[in-house]
């Protein structure tokens, strides 16, 4: 059976990632007006869950990750009091969000959570995802850089974070590296092993461009949950551009709910207007997709190619060979000063570099 | 020369790593090793070594520690029984070091301020986390030259290096490596950040420390404290490295270290539960000096006024 036959009448749930997933690519400075602004449009539009956080979730603000332009609370609680419809989501890190930041989001009117980790390291999860559930939140278990393990290893850490409460278990592309095949043998083999009433997920990134062709591959395997961003506002190229895959949607006969020119015009007239720049599959945004790099590395990457003179490409691909893994941004600057040292763009001493 | 006696409650990998480097020191004996479970393999171990067991818990231990002569008692066990074991111990005037989250006692970084409690008199310390004590010395290197404002610091360890406990305990592992940092270390403010790499071969366990000054920081007189301190860790971790900078972009300071273990019982990736059981056994042998040279007297804290 063909992908489109397999998806005709499927009713999915699209979670816009533009003012969380798009704060890497805003350097975290949106104002509150602009959040406010972009949350509205995507409620009227008729989204149904939009993520609100620092990029890297709650307590993300930080020296490490960039430190955001105003507080996660008060992110949340601008964007929460004015939702019609539209459910307010943060995502959260166990190891950089405390469960106490959890909670303050859930007071501030957060209804979803998204608790994430690698995808080998579900059993950090535990005392997150049970507080999401106690909090009675939406709760969703979410495998990055679902990449970087085999099909069957990703099933047992999905089936971990179920047991642990999670409603909803996604497969993450974090690096855009996946090709439909990939997300196809993932989403499939959770969907086979997950229980019937478990929701499945999949957060795609544009890096290679194929965030609407894997998102699709995803609904046809049985995910029913598909983050994207409006005018593709992520890190990296971007996550999958939400318009674009809700106009797909729409003639593949997938029920979304979403009134598509309502949300065009967001993108168009509201998220576009704001970003310095388009997101594109640049030189370097592209490698991140070919080597399967985490997509939150590309703005770091080209701060070190401005202070040490090293190309940004080089830097990610050596980022990737050593297997480092999101979270680690504090390592972009390591490898640059190690990698700049040995090319003699700087001394020994790298403090006369900078 | 005397010896002091102690025992080592938790034979997992903390506790038997502990058990190789006690079994090195020249004023420390580790005598007991107890555990819950008859079929751990570290009991085993540790009877194979010449150690006393009990598969019964502290209570175990408890009948004979005025008999045998314990005096010094490690924990490695968990935040949720520590309370309990120190205060039976404590009660039997047995000086406790604890590798738990618990902090009972005071966080004890060994060249920050072991010196200054060895001389209060306390009954407990609290050996904070791994990611505490390979971060806090550097936090404390910048700020023993200027006032640090904020402190944030990025722990990096191998996956194969981190047990079930920790794991399901991550919180308490962040918000009391984050306190310590600003408590210890010397920061007005602290935040601690942990990643878990899977790689494999597994990666060495990496730490980064970023301070915020008040001032403009002082580039050679932080660089001089930074090689100082590093220098004051090597004593009791060799593997302790500055991997890159100091470097100084306005008022950040930015430290990348790498931990390298020692290989004891533990492969050396793992230096991140190497620095934690140097970390104790360099602090029992401090106190343990001390009651050598009577400049210590352990006492027993009844246990209806212990915590």
């Amino acid at each position: 059976m063909s992908d489109e036959a397999k998806v005709r009448g499927r009713k999915v749930k699209l979670h816009d990632m533009c003012l969380r997933d798009g704060m890497h690519s805003m350097r975290h400075q949106i104002t509150l007006e602009q959040m406010i602004d972009i949350a509205t449009g995507l409620d009227e539009a008729g989204v149904p869950l939009l993520q609100v956080t620092h990029g890297d979730g709650l307590g993300g603000s930080s020296l490490n990750y960039g430190r955001g332009l105003h507080s996660d609370k008060e992110y949340i609680t601008a964007v929460a009091s004015r939702m019609k419809n539209a459910v307010v989501s943060v995502l959260h890190v166990p190891g950089i969000g405390t469960l106490d930041e959890l909670r303050m989001a859930a007071d501030c009117g957060a209804g979803c959570v998204h608790v994430a980790s690698h995808c080998t390291e579900a059993d950090v999860t535990e005392q997150h995802i049970s507080l999401g559930r106690q909090l009675g939140m939406d709760t969703v278990g979410f495998l990055m850089m679902a990449h970087m393990t085999p099909v069957e290893a990703l099933v047992e850490q999905a089936l971990l974070m179920e047991s642990y409460g999670a409603q909803t278990v996604y497969c993450t592309d974090s690096a855009g590296f996946m090709l439909p095949d990939d997300v196809t043998a993932r989403i499939g083999a959770m969907r086979a092993a997950l229980q019937p009433d478990t929701e499945i997920g999949f957060h795609g990134h544009h890096n290679l461009g194929m965030g609407v062709a894997n998102s699709v591959a995803a609904v046809a395997a049985g995910a029913t949950r598909i983050d994207g961003s409006a005018a593709g506002l992520g890190a990296g190229a971007g996550n999958t551009p939400l318009e674009l895959f809700a106009a797909v949607s729409e003639r593949m006969g997938i029920e979304t709910g979403i009134d598509v020119f309502k949300l065009m015009d967001v993108a168009e007239d509201r998220v576009l207007p704001m970003m310095p720049k388009p997101p594109r599959a640049d030189r370097d945004s592209l490698t991140l997709g070919y080597a399967g790099v985490y997509s939150t590395f590309l703005y770091n990457a080209k701060d070190c190619e401005r202070r040490y003179g090293l190309p940004a490409r080089d830097l990610l691909m050596e980022l990737g060979r050593l297997k480092m893994i999101g979270g680690q941004e504090d390592m972009i600057e390591d490898t640059a000063l190690t990698m700049a040292k040995a090319r003699g763009l700087i001394g020994h001493n790298s403090k006369e570099a900078v | 020369m005397t010896k002091i006696k102690c025992a080592i409650i938790g034979p997992g990998n903390i506790g038997t790593d502990l058990l190789y480097k006690l079994m090195r020191s020249d004023v420390l004996e580790p005598v007991w090793m107890v555990g819950v479970d008859p079929t751990s393999e570290g009991l085993a171990r540790a009877r194979e070594l010449g150690l006393k067991v009990t598969d019964q818990g502290v209570d175990g231990l408890l009948p004979h520690v005025i008999t045998d002569g314990v005096q010094i008692a490690f924990d490695a066990t968990s935040a949720y029984v520590h309370a309990e074991n120190s205060r039976k111990l404590n009660g039997l005037g047995v000086f406790m070091v604890d590798l738990t989250p618990a902090a009972i006692g005071p966080f004890c970084v060994p060249p920050v301020n072991l010196a200054t409690l060895a001389d209060s008199g306390v009954m407990n310390v609290n050996m904070v986390t791994c990611a505490g004590q390979a971060t806090i010395p550097m936090v404390n290197a910048v700020s023993r030259v200027q006032p640090v404002e904020y402190s944030e610091i990025i722990a990096t360890v191998a996956s194969k290096s981190i047990g079930p406990g920790t794991r399901k305990n991550i919180d308490e592992f962040t918000r009391t490596t984050s306190g310590a940092v600003a408590r210890v270390g010397g920061a007005d403010q602290g935040k601690a950040i942990v990643v878990v790499n899977p790689a494999e071969p597994p990666l060495m366990m990496r730490d980064t420390i970023y301070c915020e000054t008040v001032d403009e920081p002082q580039v050679d007189a932080i660089t001089r404290s930074v090689h100082d301190m590093i220098a004051e860790v090597q004593k009791y971790v060799p593997g302790y490295r500055l991997k890159n900078g100091p470097t100084f972009n306005g008022r950040q300071v930015s430290i990348f270290l790498e931990v390298e273990g020692l290989g004891d019982f533990l492969p050396i990736y793992a230096g991140n539960l190497d620095i934690m059981t140097a970390a104790a056994a360099h602090t029992a042998e401090m106190f343990a000096r001390k009651i050598l040279d009577g400049s210590f007297v352990p006492v027993a804290i009844p246990e209806t006024e212990a915590a």
